[in-house]
């Protein structure tokens, strides 16, 4: 059973078509990592996986509220402390364990101190206990292991991993190596889109004008 | 043959190429000859000579209410239809309008000075117009201040749909709220069937000058528009390659 | 839902939250409005329900740009788009919160500004009565605003720009309630035409920003 089905997907950046004709399927169990040089549009089809954005072109299958999506910026406010923040999350998405997740990103021990307190990396660890508190199958993670330590990075791959065994799937874009052997890999290089006027609807305004 | 085929941008740049210098002429025709003729209509007996600015007036006023309207219906086409050509119409007509409105007014308390001894009174018209000019205002800004200019259609398209549901709002409220202060102000002159033919004709000239004018100027408007967003595409795909 | 609720009311009144700031602003203003047309009760009466109703207007505007910019810069509003609460519930929830922690207080505050302003003993209830009824409508038209210019690096005079003619039915509506309470009129028209404002702005608007915040999301 997969699930997410991504058919023949085309996103726009800056109202350009940046890559299209992706098409690839992922099944409970899986992890898929995108990689490709900067700019050619991994955050723009995670944000449309996600929901975040409309596909130029293609379909994306998958079930209704199924993904977890953590970018850049983590969600948290630098006022509340490290519960509440990852309580707030469990409770909009309804459920999840917040004292796993704690213990899972390793931060028991900062559990009462506010979100303004941590490092970088602890925050990082934060962003990624969220994920577990969603209680959502499929995870889009852009650059997950940005500023975190080779011990953390580690740590997040045993979370990846579980996830996976727990029936989850992740689909991730990173330049590193997380250390995920069984991870599938796809490079969106190929896919680049070609200049020229595509059929169909533009991308944009300035894909209109061309 | 639909009429959408014209919400394609090199079909709109080859028509409105061919029609422009057609309704310019026209345009220039109307416009100075209707306002020339007014000049040489016989003065009121009430008014005076102060009476001919209502062939700058009118039309302006007009025009003013008729463009926003245009740029509701170019709004909801973008919106729904997703036609660019149609969001960068309501592009270029916003300025076009906010110049009208201001038309309106200025000569309205040119003319209001002499006729009703004050150069503005919070009438509920004049009231309406001001908060229309607002309006614009705002929807202009906010065209400005967004550099994608997909997003900036989107949301100065959501804006013009919410404001012209507000501006017809204020436009009652400022009725009740001046018939609240003081009744019975009825300062308005109104046109039509109580103008004589004498007026009457030049007004109408005068009239269907103005929309040829903002028909021009929307025109052109539009056309640099559509040339800028190809200049901007060319430079994206030459930056990516 | 009551957790996004929550949230913001405990953001706003923690530290940096700026909780009570627009209560302040609110104060000065009507604190300046008797050094500009000077102390006597002739003068400040006829004019004290438009400054009070101006000022919660002014006081409002302040904070909006808060409702969404915060959540935008941290993230959490790409985490509450992908949330099971569609995006209407969000930005009628936050304009809640933002009544609940800048128009309440208003409304509180507001007949003891009225005494400032010597504002008549019978209009204060309808002083009342009128923000109670009009600030929900700008605080929720104040985060359609805030939707819209999210993303911009300087939305805060935009937000102005745009917001401000919007406020300008409830604010006739609104000022109209108190003059005719003072004068000892019959006010139901005009607490009928503000109290059905705001429920269309309550109804409708939601949309409008949800769909606004969408196309910033992207």
């Amino acid at each position: 059973m997969s699930l997410l089905a991504v058919h023949d997907l085309a996103v726009a950046r800056g109202g350009i078509r940046a890559v299209e004709g992706v098409s690839f399927t992922l099944d409970a169990g899986e992890a898929l990592i995108l990689r490709g040089p900067n700019g050619i549009g991994k955050t723009t089809l995670l944000r449309c996986v996600a929901g975040l954005q409309l596909a130029v072109d293609g379909r994306i299958e998958m079930a209704e509220d199924s993904v977890a999506y953590a970018a850049h910026a983590d969600g948290l406010k630098a006022a509340l402390t490290v519960t509440e923040n990852l309580r707030f999350w469990a409770q909009i998405f309804g459920g999840g364990n917040v004292e796993q997740a704690l213990t899972a990103m390793d931060l028991t021990a900062l559990a009462d101190r506010p979100a303004a307190a941590l490092s970088a990396g602890q925050k990082r660890r934060l962003g990624l206990a969220r994920l577990m508190v969603t209680g959502r199958p499929l995870w889009v993670l852009d650059e997950p292991t940005v500023s975190l330590d080779a011990a953390s990075v580690e740590r997040f791959a045993a979370l990846v991993r579980a996830h996976l065994a727990g029936g989850g799937a992740a689909l991730m874009a990173t330049h590193i190596d997380l250390g995920l052997g069984e991870a599938r890999v796809l490079d969106l290089t190929p896919y680049r889109a070609r200049p020229g006027r595509p059929p169909g609807r533009p991308a944009g305004f300035n894909e209109a004008f061309a | 043959m639909s009429i959408w085929e014209y919400a394609n941008p090199v079909k709109f740049m080859r028509v409105s190429g061919a029609a422009l210098p057609w309704l310019a002429i026209a345009a220039a025709v109307c416009t100075l000859g209707g306002i020339a003729w007014g000049f040489l209509t016989p003065e009121d007996y009430k008014q005076g000579s102060t009476v001919k600015i209502v062939f700058l007036h009118v039309p302006a006023a007009m025009m003013a209410i008729n463009i926003w309207v245009m740029m509701l219906i170019a709004s909801l086409i973008w919106l729904i239809r997703r036609h660019h050509v149609s969001a960068l119409a309501a592009k270029a007509a916003a300025p076009v309008g906010a110049v009208m409105t201001l038309i309106a007014l200025a000569t309205g308390a040119i003319w209001g000075q002499p006729m009703w001894g004050t150069w503005w009174e919070w009438d509920p018209r004049l009231t309406s117009f001001l908060i229309l000019l607002l309006f614009y205002i705002g929807y202009i800004a906010l065209w400005s201040a967004i550099e994608d200019p997909d997003s900036a259609a989107d949301l100065t398209g959501v804006l013009c749909l919410v404001g012209s549901v507000f501006a017809l709002l204020s436009r009652y409220a400022v009725l009740f709220w001046n018939q609240g202060l003081h009744q019975g102000a009825s300062l308005s002159v109104a046109p039509g069937e109580r103008m004589s033919e004498v007026y009457r004709y030049p007004l109408y000239v005068s009239m269907l000058g103005f929309l040829l004018l903002f028909l021009v100027l929307v025109l052109v408007r539009t056309r640099t528009e559509i040339r800028r967003r190809r200049l901007a595409a060319l430079q994206a795909r030459e930056m990516r390659a | 839902m009551i957790a996004l609720l929550k949230r913001d009311l405990a953001l706003a009144t923690r530290a940096g939250g700026g909780f009570g700031l627009a209560v302040a602003f609110f104060l000065i203003l009507c604190a300046l409005v008797p050094f500009g047309v000077g102390p006597e009760t002739s003068a400040l009466r006829p004019i004290a329900p438009g400054i009070l109703w101006v000022g919660a207007l002014l006081s409002c505007l302040l904070s909006l740009d808060r409702i969404f910019a915060l959540d935008h810069e941290d993230g959490s509003l790409d985490l509450l788009a992908t949330a099971p609460i569609p995006l209407e519930a969000v930005t009628a929830l936050k304009a809640l919160a933002h009544w609940i922690t800048t128009g309440l207080p208003l409304v509180v505050a507001a007949p003891v500004f009225g005494i400032l302003l010597h504002l008549p003993g019978q209009a204060t209830g309808w002083l009342i009565v009128s923000l109670l009824i009009g600030t929900p409508a700008l605080s929720m038209l104040g985060a359609f605003g805030a939707a819209i210019t999210v993303g911009l690096r300087r939305g805060g005079l935009l937000l102005s720009l745009l917001v401000l003619p919007l406020y300008i039915p409830t604010l006739i509506f609104g000022t109209e309630i108190i003059r005719r309470g003072a004068e000892g009129g019959d006010p139901t028209t005009p607490i009928l035409f503000l109290a059905g404002i705001t429920a269309g702005v309550m109804a409708l608007v939601p949309f409008a920003a949800a769909a606004a915040l969408r196309v910033n999301l992207r």
